[in-house]
């Protein structure tokens, strides 16, 4: 084996080798998130997808809106903590211009998710997400993978795994206020941590 | 560095999907008729977790070992070790996981009629991780039974 081959060979197996020996450094660390400044939000990228009636949801049609745009499935636990939240939050601000949209990745789909979201009772709209939608969205192989996309069709943040009820309430607020900028009693810029908190 | 390499190496053959890995198992041997068994060593990643064959809650998606082609194997039931009950901040409830490295047994019995000579079981192996915080989509790997009839 000449010398390249063989640092190769060493170089391969010491990856793929301390993947199995657990020398990593462990799960991948929950990403902060953070209600982006404006002028550094990107388009939220457009899908068309059908809901639970068969009717063509596109995120376009959310464009005015607040949109908590959540990525999910039947057989992720930590998603079934924070669907209540949402639920709850969709309740709570649909009159204000906000929306819970929810998009499922289960392969199996109607099928398994109308079942599903009748136990939990959700009260928004959810569809049917596929490999496509995720790849948009930056690959979405964590769930869950939540967006809060402002009322100009824009990413204003991400988080990536489950979080707290209260960095959603604060971001979701935050974004519904005139100019997506709260302000307390004294007209002082309020902004949310709106940071995943992490053990 | 050689010697980190050097105890990795063995690691070169096993087969990974992200959150979890199989290494192949040792040559099965027997002659006609016989009941052989393979065991399947798994690993899974540090600080991750995946559902057991007998996941607590029926939305969860269960270790499953399936075969495609078994050559001149019959196959026989997969033995599962027992999971253990695990507490999540995500879950009301302890879950039946499995985490670390644990062993899948395969049963078989070598068919009347096999040629002598070697061959290969192929299968399947799909299982779903998930962190303390996060779920990943599910996986298949592959798994390969070398068997040799005597």
């Amino acid at each position: 084996m000449s010398p390249l081959r063989l640092s190769t060979a060493i170089t391969a197996a010491i990856f793929l080798g301390c993947f199995l020996q657990g020398c990593t450094s462990g799960p991948h660390t929950v990403r902060a998130a953070t209600v982006k400044a404006s002028k550094d939000r990107r388009d939220a990228p457009e899908f068309t997808l059908k809901d639970a009636d068969g009717k063509t949801v596109h995120i376009a049609d959310y464009r005015g809106k607040v949109v908590l745009l959540d990525f999910f499935a039947t057989w992720c636990g930590p998603c079934k903590i924070e669907i209540p939240w949402f639920t709850e939050m969709e309740r709570k601000n649909k009159d204000r211009g906000f929306a819970v949209l929810g998009v499922s990745m289960d392969d199996e789909g109607w099928e398994v998710v109308k079942p599903f979201l009748a136990e939990l009772n959700v009260n928004y709209r959810v569809v049917i997400g596929n490999d496509e939608t995720a790849q948009l969205y930056g690959g979405v192989d964590a769930l869950p993978t939540t967006f809060l996309i402002d009322t100009s069709g824009k990413i204003a943040a991400v988080h990536v795994g489950l979080a707290g009820k209260k960095e959603f309430e604060d971001g979701i607020e935050q974004l519904l206020q005139p100019g997506g900028i709260r302000r307390d009693a004294s007209n002082r810029m309020a902004l949310p941590a709106f940071a995943i908190r992490t053990k | 560095m050689l010697l980190t390499a050097w105890l990795c190496l063995p690691s070169l053959f096993a087969q990974s999907s992200g959150y979890l890995a199989a290494g192949e198992p040792a040559k099965v041997a027997g002659a006609r008729n016989a009941a052989v068994q393979a065991k399947i060593p798994v690993t899974v990643k540090v600080g991750y977790h995946v559902n057991s064959n007998t996941p607590s809650d029926e939305y969860l998606i269960p270790l499953k070992l399936t075969w495609l082609s078994t050559g001149a194997l019959e196959a026989g039931a997969v033995a599962y070790p027992k999971p253990s009950l695990e507490k999540y901040e995500f879950a009301e409830k302890p879950l039946s996981v499995y985490t670390g490295n644990f062993e899948l047994v395969a049963n078989f019995k070598v068919a009347a009629n096999a040629p002598t000579g070697p061959g290969a079981a192929v299968g399947k192996l799909r299982y779903q991780a998930c962190s303390n915080k996060a779920c990943y989509q599910p996986k298949t790997i592959e798994i390969t039974v070398p068997y040799q009839v005597q």
